[in-house]
C-alpha cells in the first residue's frame, strides 16, 4: 500500500536521490561545452525583466506593511517620538529576511511553475526524447541555463526589491506619519551593514537554484497528459516554496550575523 | 545491421518486452506491427538509447550499444533519425530552426550551408519555403513531414518511424508512405517503421515483424505474413475482436 509509513519514507528518499542526482548533473553541466548561451539570455529576460513588476509590487507592499507595524510598535510600546528608531529594524528585517523570501516565493510561483509546465509539456509530447536523438542533453540544454539564470537574477531582483521596500517603509514613516527624516536615515545607515544586504543576496541566489532545479525536475518527471502537467506545476510551486522557507531558516541560523 | 537479443523491459508491474529477439538487415525497411501498447515504441526507444533495457542487449553494427555509458550512447544516436508519433517539433522554434537543430549540433557547417541543407530537406518532404512558420501553424500531416525533414537533415544511416500514418487521413497517410519509399530509394537507409496500419505496412515493408506478448511471434515478407498460419497474426491482419489476442 502506498500510504504505509515505510513506503512514504522510501518515496521521500527516492525523490531526494533524484533531486540530488539532477543537481549534481546540472552543476557538472556548467563546466561542459557547449554552453547554451541563447537560452541563458532568454531565461535572464524571463526571470529578471518579466518578474520585475510583480517583485516591485510585492516589495512595495512588504515595505509599507513592515513600516506600518514598526511605527505602531514603537509608538505604542516605546513611546511617542521613538518611531524613527524603527528605521534600522525595518531595513535589516527587509534586506536579510522579508525581501529575499518574498522575491523567492514570487519567482517560485511565476517562474518555477512555468518551467515545470513548459518542460512537462515537452516531456509528454516527446520533445525531450527528440532532444536526445538530436544530440542535446536535456539537463545541459534545459536545466543548466535556467539554473544559471535564476542564480544570477534572484540576487538582482532582491537588491531591486530591497530599494523599493526600504523606500516604501520610509515613505510610510516619514511622509505619511511625519517621523523625523534625518533621525530615521541616520539610524538606518548607522546600523545597516553591507553584510546584511549581502547575506540576503546570498540567500536569494540559493533560492534561485532551488526554484529552477525543482521546477525543471518536476517538469522532467511529468507523466500522463494535461493532468500530469498540472500536477507537476503545482508540485513545483509547493516544493519550491517549502524549500525556500526551510532553507531560509537554516541559512539565517548558520550564516554569520556580521563579517 | 541491428540486432535485439533477449530484450526484457517492464514499467513497474507492467511487463512490456519479455525476451524479444529480432534482426534488421542493412538497407531494408522492416515494419513492426502489433496492438496499441504492445511495446513497439519502447523498442525504438531502447534502440536509440532513450530507455535502457532491464535485461538483454541491442547491437548496432556489431557494437553492443546497451553496455555503453549515456554520453557514448548519445554519440551512437547520430546514426539514427527518428520521426516521432506526434512529430515532437520544438514549440519555441520555427520550422527552419527545428530542422537545423540536429545539424548545428552534429556538424561544424557554416550558417549558409545549414540554411541550404534545411531548404533541401524541406523540399524533399514537399514543404519548400516554410522555414518561417511556427509548429502551431502547421497541419498534422505537415508537422509529420517537418519531423521527417528534421530526421533526415543530417543524413542518418538508420531512420526510425514511430506510427508515421497515425492521426492522418488516408490520402495524407499514403503521401507519408510514398515519402518513406522515396527516402529509402534516395538515401539507401535502413528503416524501421512502427505501425498498426496494415495498408501502410504492406506498402513500405521489405519485411514485417509482429510483436505480441512481449516477443516477436512472426517475421517475413508481406506475403509470408499474409499467409501465416498463426491465429494471432491472422486475427490482427483481419482486425477481428474475437480470437486468441487478449483485448484488454
Amino acid at each position: 500500500m502506498t500510504g504505509e509509513p515505510t513506503s512514504i519514507f522510501n518515496r521521500f528518499f527516492e525523490q531526494l536521490g533524484e533531486f540530488s542526482q539532477l543537481t549534481a548533473r546540472t552543476f557538472r553541466s556548467f563546466f561542459q561545452k557547449p554552453w547554451e548561451s541563447k537560452i541563458f539570455l532568454q531565461q535572464l529576460e524571463e526571470i529578471g525583466l518579466r518578474t520585475l513588476p510583480v517583485v516591485s509590487l510585492t516589495a512595495a507592499f512588504g515595505g509599507l506593511v513592515f513600516g506600518l507595524q514598526s511605527y505602531y510598535g514603537f509608538h505604542k510600546y516605546i513611546g511617542q517620538g521613538t518611531e524613527a528608531y524603527g528605521g534600522p529594524i525595518i531595513a535589516v528585517g527587509l534586506v536579510r529576511e522579508l525581501i529575499p523570501i518574498l522575491v523567492g516565493l514570487m519567482v517560485a510561483g511565476r517562474v518555477g511553475s512555468s518551467m515545470a509546465a513548459e518542460i512537462g509539456t515537452m516531456r509528454i509530447t516527446e520533445q525531450i526524447d527528440a532532444l536526445f536523438t538530436l544530440w542535446a542533453d536535456s539537463v545541459r540544454y534545459l536545466v543548466a541555463p535556467r539554473t544559471a539564470a535564476a542564480f544570477f537574477m534572484l540576487p538582482c531582483l532582491t537588491l531591486f526589491g530591497d530599494f523599493i521596500g526600504i523606500a516604501c517603509a520610509q515613505f510610510y514613516n516619514v511622509v505619511l506619519m511625519g517621523v523625523n527624516e534625518t533621525v530615521y536615515w541616520r539610524n538606518t545607515l548607522m546600523y545597516l551593514d553591507l553584510w546584511d544586504v549581502l547575506s540576503g543576496l546570498v540567500k536569494a541566489a540559493v533560492f534561485g537554484v532551488l526554484i529552477a532545479i525543482i521546477g525543471c525536475w518536476q517538469g522532467l518527471e511529468t507523466e500522463g497528459g494535461a493532468e500530469g502537467v498540472g500536477r507537476a506545476t503545482t508540485r513545483a510551486v509547493v516544493l519550491a516554496s517549502i524549500s525556500i522557507l526551510i532553507t531560509n531558516f537554516f541559512m539565517s541560523e548558520f550564516l554569520p550575523v556580521t563579517l | 545491421m541491428i540486432r535485439f537479443r533477449d530484450l526484457h523491459k517492464s514499467f513497474g508491474p507492467k511487463r512490456v518486452l519479455s525476451g524479444l529477439d529480432l534482426e534488421i538487415r542493412t538497407g531494408e525497411t522492416l515494419v513492426v506491427i502489433g496492438q496499441s501498447g504492445s511495446g513497439k515504441s519502447v523498442l525504438l526507444k531502447l534502440l536509440i538509447g532513450i530507455l535502457d533495457p532491464d535485461r538483454g542487449a541491442v547491437f548496432v553494427d556489431d557494437v553492443e550499444v546497451t553496455s555503453l555509458g549515456r554520453a557514448a550512447r548519445q554519440e551512437t544516436a547520430c546514426k539514427f533519425g527518428m520521426l516521432f508519433q506526434a512529430a515532437a517539433l520544438f514549440d519555441s522554434m520555427n520550422v527552419g530552426e527545428n530542422v537545423a537543430f540536429g545539424l548545428k549540433r552534429r556538424t561544424d557547417l557554416d550558417e549558409a550551408a545549414v540554411v541550404k541543407i534545411v531548404a533541401d530537406s524541406l523540399t524533399k518532404v514537399g514543404l519548400k519555403g516554410i522555414e518561417h512558420l511556427m509548429p502551431h501553424e502547421l497541419s498534422g500531416g505537415m508537422r509529420k513531414r517537418v519531423g521527417l525533414a528534421r530526421a533526415i537533415a543530417y543524413q542518418p544511416e538508420i531512420i526510425l518511424y514511430d506510427e508515421p500514418s497515425t492521426g492522418l487521413d488516408p490520402i495524407r497517410a499514403d503521401a507519408i508512405n510514398d515519402l518513406i519509399l522515396f527516402l529509402q530509394k534516395e538515401m539507401g537507409v535502413t528503416s524501421i517503421v512502427i505501425t498498426h496500419d496494415m495498408v501502410s505496412a504492406k506498402k513500405v515493408a521489405d519485411r514485417i515483424a509482429m510483436l505480441y506478448d512481449g516477443r516477436i511471434i512472426a517475421v517475413g515478407t508481406p506475403d509470408e505474413i499474409r499467409d501465416s498460419p498463426d491465429p494471432v497474426v491472422q486475427q490482427f491482419l483481419l482486425g477481428r475482436a474475437d480470437g486468441p489476442i487478449k483485448n484488454w
